[in-house]
């Protein structure tokens, strides 16, 4: 029996903002334990949270990017469970009225396009960090991370390989970055992820018994964990067993997935509407508005790109990989620069430059403008490739002038005849024996002599209007 | 129907411990809220909007500007127990 793999995932997004969800605390990553806390958030009697606006504005962005729709009414709920890392005893989440529902992703997988649907995105305040310390047998609480504000976007179980889930992953992390709405670094917390996996006959349309799986801290985590719960799941069902439902916990060092304990597993959270917080009303006029003010999103954008410039999918998937990296070509390609030379240097060299230093294209002193003069004065003969890239590399950190950098370095290729025709002429009086295999038909022997010459010039000599040189002289003196 | 085992799971959900010979009188107490809860059940409530919440108040926002959190020695005066700036409780996992 051929078995499919039926995956569902569940992100949960740390937001940007300047302070906390429902306190003036700040929201901020890697700072001394317990410094970022007030009475709100640490749920000590007598407080009332109140709603960060910027939460619920980045919430509809997200659900706008997401082609949700947004709830015209929202409202909070608790959600009960006793655990140290929540000091209130419940964690203020969403429950039947999010801000986002009945949404999809369009992305690119396998050369493909898929669209997984997305069934909610809402908004949640973070629990705190708790830290098991053997020395001193005891659980270690910094509630620095409570009541940051999260948004949990949840996907239908649409996926069908571990191969999908990170190529949505990537897209919905992409997608989230255009929108500055979050760090998304799964490295620091700021993105997770946990995964429902299931499986099920091919062809069969009912969903199997599912499991869902947590603590995988990277997108290569996230797909090693389901590709090994799947072959878990089909070795034991092809074995006589049955998935049971529980919760697993993904070790990395190990590969392998581990079941949590059935203590920490009560999901009898007893949702009911949170009364610290009165209800949320959005107008249709507030919801356009938000939606005026999102960006071309990368999908969107990657499409445009290939009908508009001409150029390859996979060109465009790397140039859209960041939004100011694409900002940044279509700035220089404004220019009238030959667009598909202006992709080779953006993807090639420049990619480069950015990876050696780590940075982004926004990092850089070099300016679009600048890129496409470049580009221009290679393709106009000015300069050789080789020439180029040392300058490129030069003036992503100077922002000089190219052909400021061109004068100053001599870069030029010479295509002067005058200054030509003599080096040439004693390039050929040093090589007899080479001109006359040139001149018995041996064309290809030309190249040593270029070589020489270019040797000579240090490089600046033009390769192709030298070896026209060369054998027009070979032939007619 | 509210069963002692029903009582019993409530209680351990709410981290409570209640002695065997009280469940009865809070088997009692949940058995008669819910047929409160039966009785507003049976209204006719076709035309009357759903409530979310008792007051008649929407949109109540607070700008994205930050104020000073406790200091430390305030944050910690709460604590029963602290090792190194943080919260000590008993171990969470074996």
């Amino acid at each position: 029996m051929d078995f499919e793999t039926v995956i569902g995932l569940e992100v949960h997004l740390q937001l940007n903002t300047a302070t906390k969800i429902f306190c003036a605390c700040r929201n901020d990553f890697g700072l001394p334990a317990n410094t970022c806390v007030c009475p709100v958030c640490l749920g000590l009697p007598g407080t009332l949270p109140v709603l960060n606006r910027m939460v619920l504005r980045s919430g509809m962005k997200v659900g706008l990017a997401l082609n949700c729709t947004i709830n015209t009414f929202v409202k909070f709920d608790r959600k009960n469970y006793y655990y140290p890392d929540l000091p209130k005893g419940y964690q203020i989440s969403q429950f039947d009225f999010p801000i986002a529902k009945k949404g999809f992703l369009d992305f690119i997988t396998g050369g493909q396009e898929k669209r997984i649907g997305i069934t909610r995105a809402h908004m949640e305040e973070d629990a705190g960090k708790l830290i098991h310390d053997d020395a001193v047998n005891a659980t270690l609480v910094d509630y620095n991370r409570t009541g940051t504000p999260l948004i949990e976007i949840v996907s239908e179980p649409e996926l069908r390989s571990a191969q999908e889930a990170y190529d949505y992953l990537s897209a919905l992390k992409l997608t989230l970055q255009y929108l500055n709405v979050s760090d998304c670094d799964m490295e620091k917390g700021s993105l997770r992820c946990d995964a429902n996996v299931s499986i099920r006959p091919k062809g069969e349309e009912k969903l199997g018994t599912r499991t869902e799986l947590k603590n995988m801290n990277s997108f290569s985590a996230v797909k090693r964990a389901i590709e090994h719960e799947a072959e878990r799941q089909a070795r034991l069902v092809f074995s006589g067993g049955s998935v049971v439902q529980q919760t697993l916990l993904w070790n990395e060092e190990k590969s392998v997935t581990v079941p949590m304990r059935s203590k920490e597993q009560a999901h009898d959270y007893r949702y009911f509407p949170e009364p610290d917080l009165v209800p949320f009303t959005l107008t249709e006029a507030a919801i356009a508005a938000v939606r005026g003010e999102l960006p071309e999103l990368p999908f969107v954008r990657l499409r445009r790109m290939v009908a508009q410039y001409g150029i390859m999918d996979y060109d465009a998937i790397i140039l859209v990989s960041d939004r100011a990296f694409a900002d940044f070509f279509e700035a220089a390609a404004l220019t009238g620069v030959d667009v598909k030379s202006l992709v080779n240097w953006m993807n090639g060299p420049l990619m480069k430059e950015l990876k050696e230093r780590r940075c982004r294209v926004t990092d850089l002193k070099l300016k679009p403008l600048d890129l496409a003069a470049l580009v221009r004065r290679v393709n106009d003969g000015t300069i050789s490739n080789l020439a180029a890239k040392d300058i490129l590399a030069d003036i992503v950190d100077s922002g000089k002038d190219v052909d400021l950098v061109i004068r100053e370095q001599g870069l030029a290729q010479v295509s002067d005849e005058d200054e030509l025709g003599k080096i040439v002429d004693d390039i050929l009086k040093e090589h007899p024996q080479v001109v006359e295999q040139i001149r018995s038909g041996k064309a290809n022997a030309a190249g040593f002599l270029v070589g020489q010459a270019m040797k000579r010039m240090q490089g600046k000599a033009n390769p192709k209007i030298l070896n026209e040189f060369i054998q027009r002289r070979v032939m007619h003196v | 129907m509210i069963t002692n085992e029903t009582v019993k799971y409530i209680a351990s959900l709410s981290r409570l411990h209640i002695e065997e010979d009280r469940l009865p009188v809070f088997r009692a107490e949940l058995e008669s809220i819910l047929q409160y809860i039966d009785q507003l059940a049976k209204l006719e409530v076709a035309n009357v909007p759903p409530t979310s919440h008792v007051f008649q108040m929407e949109n109540v926002f607070r700008d994205d500007v930050v104020a000073p959190s406790l200091t430390p020695a305030e944050a910690m005066s709460f604590a029963i127990d602290q090792h190194s700036g943080h919260y000590k409780v008993p171990k969470v996992i074996e």
